[in-house]
């Protein structure tokens, strides 16, 4: 009971904090202050408490578009456990449903877009559509190195069993395949390389690009479902590099939160020094993730399934 | 000390697909180069307690892995691409897109061999194989696939590299003098390669290896 | 109800729906009639055969019967067991909705006047042909079935035989059936010459006994009843076929005909007790090309009815992969993972032949109401026809693997088919295996950006083109069939459940032993509970929002038009522009075409730019193949020079050399 109260806790209030943080490192990276880290829940208030203007053009699934892409991401949020070995909703093949309770995000997202009847929109929806097509193989193969290193297909018996830290030939396929789930991670939040959050260009925007119509209540759907996605894709990525099962809750909490909290920095520091690829680009980053997952998947099996 | 070889071979594996996989002359130059620290070190990991060669001639093979790979040739490379004036992207033949897919094709076809080769011992890591022909299949790939001369050299060294790391599984039976031997083989053929780059951008004022096919006889 | 009581059922739904479709023939003169009596006799004929199916899938046993001396051709053997059952009940269910579709989509309408009886004769020949092959138990009777269900499907792809192109789509696809049942003939041959006979027992014991023949069958199955399913590069009728035809036509073809190739390939697994592992992963390496090529093709595709033939291609490869995996899982004696495989495979026949019912006849809809099926002539329709807008989602939503929907069901069954299969202990682990789950990852992610494409542009933004007369929503029944076929796959979607009684008993079937089937549908109740928290989370979102928004200032606007000073509909996005990031990085696969005319001087007065995707299939594989084969038969034209005694030369010097050879062969037994 407690790690599921504890889990809902973190799953709702955390997320924006990662925002928060990677303003402050690029702030400090460019030797600015910055916003306050608490500065994307002053954001979301605000737009709470906002009406709403709806284009003319707009149908009923304008409006539908954020809620159901924010449900699909808590609802992807119940099936990753965060800090405790299981989540409320895990079951043995959660790992596939939660890869897909996420595409069902993107579907809405995008339908939302394009219901404007605008060019920009649409332009962002297509993007959105290629870069997440050809980041889903990416994620797959973590996923299917997770499922076979641990012989399950379940959430909870993965990360139940993956407690060594021994620094092996196995191991260095997780530190491989970490490296590229954050090539995903990237791509599927829409940060650089792949995506630029901070420009106002709209033609070099992907996801901003897309939810230029949206405001109010709508918008604050928007922005926490996005901070949320964020959140799991770290929290995946801190598991799969840093073992947290026979470990305590509080144990597991703390390496939960600094380990997203060093994402998030790992974050701010890549959009400061580096720039956002050629859209033609950003494929091919995809496909070396794709690869080097690959490469790792047959690491793992020529070394035999521990 | 197997473990960390075992980390060390994945490590030359990922820059071999790095080599693969940039769009930037500079980065393949620089990739090969760590990949030249990683083999130097790597005979010192590998070496078993009861192996009858001396130390000294180890540690000597390391030495001048070390500086002709990792030293030596990429510097003579980031001459000939800042004198020879070359754009700094990779002209691929082969798209990236596709050279990257190829190269894991052939990773997996590289384990399979690694599982189907019968060795006159088993190696001291089962990556040893594997990855040595991965990563001459990587240079070939980098051979064949892009046109500029200084990715046609680098290309040349993946494949050494491979055939160095494929050694490593036979020391025994190979003395680490032969081992000299190819690298010095190596040096040469850098250089003559080296010389022919700069004429090549002379005469034709880039070092696209394609031009060369305007010597041909017949036209 | 027994097997056996549902066979007869079965046999007699047979007979009526041959005699309906005969009335409708013969009443011709009187269009409304015919059209009732051939759309709604088949309606009644497919529930009625759709009962006795799930009747006998529960109970799950099995029946075989045998009239002798009837048919010169020797006995008409037929039969019921849970893999017939299964795939009767996809036939029924999903020609019953054709059919209540097809009783709107004919009724008198400007588009077209010719007469509809022939169209209803071949429908109900079309669909008792198509569950005939189910049921037969013998080598010669299915072939003829299989024949008939050819012809038919023809006549209704051919049924606007005025304009050229459909004639031309209908010989390639009537080409295309007829070299496929080459092979089939070699097949059965193959599997009755140890007895010579022709009955079904007769080829599994003459596939169980000799491993060499039955390599040899699996592999001719694979070649003529995967010409019939589209793998690739035998799709290539799919998308001429499918979009020639009427609408209806298109959803009994794309949703279950195509099917019965995977029915035959399931039967002739059945003949092998003992698979080589060689055959899963072969099928498995089928499929994914097959998917991957389907669903590429269709990305970059602007007619409406190829995208959704090419997403048949797809989804084909997507069942192959899943049987690829249940056989891989047999053959290793791994029985989880084969009935993972083979239930996914099934559950996706199933679920492909509604989903792709529902988006057939969507687009039909429009088709009806607007005379074109180009991508880029809509957009805003949904304001125009909002129930085929939300069939269409539905649909959309379905045939990308979304959850709550029958796609991800059996997706979800394929993809944990392929995790077991690599990391089962021991030898009975497969790695390779483990292809299947980027492949079905890209997959996945491709048809999402292909339908979100199609939904997007086709229902939502601006009108792009003004029709006369204005579109409107189509009649009752057009939307009463879609509306079924989609309750339908949000049923499979929502509560796996209560599929898992109708699809066990087949998928024992495959797997071969008795195996306790709950290791491998266990965790679909969880599937449920992840949609309900979903549809929960989202109504409270929802109602959030609307206690957010209460007493707040709620306006309209025009969509925020980027600083231009008159924006137009015909600015907005289009099919080729959206797609066009991903043929780029696709373009190995597609090798787009371009041509652009940019203005010119000071002041352009026109610019064009077109663009094209093509199907290296044809260009690169097929037809090179077909001028090489007909270049190599060129030289047998030379016999023929027109001269009478030199035939009679050709035909004396046959005999002449047969007499000789017979005379050796003699010689040499003596």
């Amino acid at each position: 009971m407690l790690d599921i109260a504890i889990h809902l806790l973190v799953l709702f209030i955390y997320p924006p904090l990662l925002l928060g943080f990677i303003a402050k490192t690029k702030a400090a990276v460019a030797g600015r202050s910055g916003p306050p880290v608490l500065q994307p829940y002053y954001d979301l208030a605000k737009l709470l408490r906002k009406g709403a203007v709806y284009s003319r053009t707009t149908t009923w699934l304008f409006r539908a578009g954020p809620i159901a892409s924010l449900a699909a991401v808590i609802s992807a949020g119940l099936l990753l456990p965060l800090a405790s070995s299981t989540a409320p909703l895990g079951f043995a093949g959660d790992v596939i449903a939660f890869a897909y309770v996420l595409a069902v995000a993107r579907f809405f997202t995008m339908a939302a877009a394009l219901d404007v009847g605008s060019s920009f929109e649409a332009m962002g929806a297509s993007r959105e559509a290629t870069f997440g097509a050809l980041a889903e193989p990416a994620l797959f193969v973590v996923l299917a190195i997770l499922a076979v290193s641990a012989r399950s297909v379940g959430f909870s018996d993965i990360f139940g069993a993956h407690q060594f830290f021994s620094w092996d030939a196995t191991y260095a396929v997780f530190i491989v395949s970490a490296i590229a789930l954050f090539a995903v991670l990237l791509a599927e939040n829409s940060r650089v390389p792949v995506d630029d959050p901070a420009t106002h260009l709209e033609l070099t925007m992907i996801h901003e690009v897309m939810v230029l119509d949206h405001g109010g209540v709508d918008l604050a759907f928007i922005l926490y479902g996005a901070a949320m996605k964020l959140f799991l894709f770290a929290t995946l990525l801190v598991r799969l590099v840093f073992p947290m099962g026979g470990r305590g809750l509080g144990e597991s909490l703390l390496i939960l939160l600094g380990g997203t909290l060093t994402v998030a920095i790992a974050i701010g520091v890549v959009e400061s020094v580096m720039a956002r690829f050629r859209l033609v680009r950003v494929p091919q980053f995809l496909i070396g993730a794709f690869v080097l997952a690959a490469v790792g998947l047959a690491v793992l099996f020529h070394r035999g399934i521990p | 000390m197997m473990v960390l070889a075992d980390v060390l071979l994945l490590i030359v594996l990922m820059l071999g697909l790095a080599i693969v996989g940039t769009s930037r002359l500079s980065a393949a130059v620089r990739a090969s180069a760590i990949q030249g620290v990683a083999l130097a070190i790597l005979p010192l990991l590998l070496r078993d307690a009861t192996s009858p060669t001396p130390v000294a001639l180890v540690i000597a093979t390391a030495l001048g892995t070390l500086a002709i790979k990792a030293i030596l040739i990429p510097h003579l490379l980031t001459r000939a691409i800042r004198e020879a004036n070359v754009r700094l992207e990779v002209e691929p033949t082969v798209s990236l897109h596709l050279s990257l897919l190829l190269a894991a094709v052939l990773t997996g076809v590289a384990f399979w061999i690694g599982s189907a080769l019968p060795l006159p011992r088993p190696a001291r890591s089962n990556l040893i194989v594997p990855i040595a022909f991965a990563t001459f299949f990587f240079g070939a790939l980098v051979l064949v696939g892009r046109r500029k001369a200084v990715t046609q050299v680098v290309g040349y060294l993946l494949l050494e590299n491979g055939i160095f790391v494929f050694g490593q599984c036979l020391a025994q039976e190979t003395p680490f003098v032969v081992e000299l031997g190819i690298l010095l083989d190596l040096l040469v053929g850098i250089f003559v390669m080296g010389i022919a780059i700069n004429h090549i951008s002379r005469e034709f004022e880039d070092i696209d290896t394609e031009a060369l096919s305007s010597l041909r006889d017949d036209d | 109800m027994t097997a056996a009581t549902a066979l007869t059922i079965v046999l007699f739904v047979l007979a009526a729906l041959v005699a309906f479709g005969l009335i409708a023939l013969a009443v011709a003169r009187r269009p409304g009639l015919s059209r009732g009596v051939g759309a709604i006799g088949a309606l009644i004929a497919c529930a009625v055969g759709a009962t006795a199916s799930v009747f006998a899938l529960i109970d799950g046993g099995k029946d075989a019967r045998a009239l002798d001396g009837i048919l010169p051709i020797g006995r008409i053997a037929v039969g019921i067991d849970p893999l017939s059952a299964f795939f009767l009940l996809a036939v029924f269910v999903v020609s019953g909705l054709a059919a209540l579709y097809a009783f709107g989509y004919f009724a008198p309408h400007r588009a077209h006047t010719q007469n509809t009886a022939p169209t209803f004769f071949f429908f109900n020949l079309l669909i008792a042909s198509i569950a005939g092959v189910v049921i037969a138990r013998n080598g010669v009777i299915f072939l003829v079935l299989w024949e008939i269900m050819s012809i038919a499907s023809y006549f209704l792809v051919v049924h606007d035989h005025e304009r050229p192109e459909v004639r031309r789509a209908g010989f390639v696809y009537l080409v295309a059936s007829h070299v496929g049942v080459v092979f089939l003939f070699v097949l059965f041959a193959l599997l009755a010459s140890p007895t010579g006979q022709f009955g079904f027992e007769a080829f599994h014991d003459a596939a169980t006994a000799n491993a060499g023949l039955a390599t040899g069958a699996f592999v001719l199955a694979l070649l003529g009843f995967g010409l019939k399913a589209g793998f690739w590069p035998g799709h290539l009728w799919l998308p001429e076929a499918h979009p020639a035809a009427p609408s209806p036509v298109s959803a009994v073809l794309s949703g279950v005909m195509i099917k019965m190739a995977f029915y035959g390939l399931f039967r002739i697994v059945t003949f092998i007790d003992k698979p080589a592992p060689a055959y899963g992963l072969a099928l498995l390496a089928i499929g994914i090309v097959t998917g991957v090529m389907g669903i590429v093709l269709a990305l970059g595709e602007r007619d409406l009815k190829r995208i959704l033939a090419y997403s048949s291609v797809e989804n084909v490869g997507v069942i192959a992969i899943g049987f690829g995996i249940g056989l891989i899982g047999k053959s290793h004696g791994n029985e989880t993972v084969a009935a993972l495989g083979f239930g996914g495979a099934l559950l996706h026949v199933v679920g492909h032949g509604l989903f792709k019912s529902v988006l057939f006849q969507a687009v039909g809809n429009l088709v009806h109401a607007s005379g074109t099926r180009a991508l880029d002539a809509f957009g805003g329709v949904a304001r125009r026809m909002p129930t085929t807008a939300a069939l269409f989602l539905v649909g959309a939503a379905a045939v990308s693997g979304l959850p709550p929907l029958a796609g991800f069901v059996s997706e979800w069954l394929i993809y944990v088919g392929a995790l077991k299969s690599t990391v089962a202990g021991g030898a009975a682990g497969e790695p390779w295996a483990i292809a299947a789950v980027p492949a079905l990852a890209l997959i996945g992610g491709l048809a999402l950006a292909v339908f979100a494409r199609v939904f997007g542009l086709v229902f939502l933004g601006e009108p792009r083109r003004a029709f006369d007369p204005p579109l409107h929503e189509a009649s009752r029944s057009m939307r009463l069939a879609p509306a079924l076929a989609a309750i339908l796959c949000v049923v499979i979607g929502v509560a796996p459940l209560a599929v898992v009684p109708l699809l066990s008993a087949p998928t024992q079937t495959l797997v071969g032993t008795s195996v306790d089937l709950s290791a491998a549908f266990g965790p679909l109740p969880s599937v449920m509970l992840i949609v309900a928290v979903l549809a929960g989370i989202a109504l409270a979102l929802a109602l959030l929002r609307r206690a957010l928004l209460r007493g707040r200032e709620v306006r309209t606007a025009p969509t925020w038009g980027c600083a231009y000073e008159s924006p137009s509909p015909r600015m907005q996005y289009t099919g080729t522009s959206f797609s066009a990031p991903l043929v780029e990085s696709m373009s190995l696969f597609v090798s787009p075409t371009r041509t652009t005319n940019g203005p010119t001087g000071y002041f352009p007065t026109s610019a064009t730019h077109h663009e094209s995707t093509h199907d290296i299939a044809a260009e690169r594989v097929v037809l090179p193949g077909i001028r090489a084969f007909v270049a190599g038969l060129s030289w047998i034209r030379r016999l023929q020079r027109g001269r009478l005694h030199l035939y009679v030369v050709y035909v004396f010097a046959v005999l002449v050399i047969l007499l000789i050879w017979q005379l050796a062969a003699l010689r040499g037994a003596a």
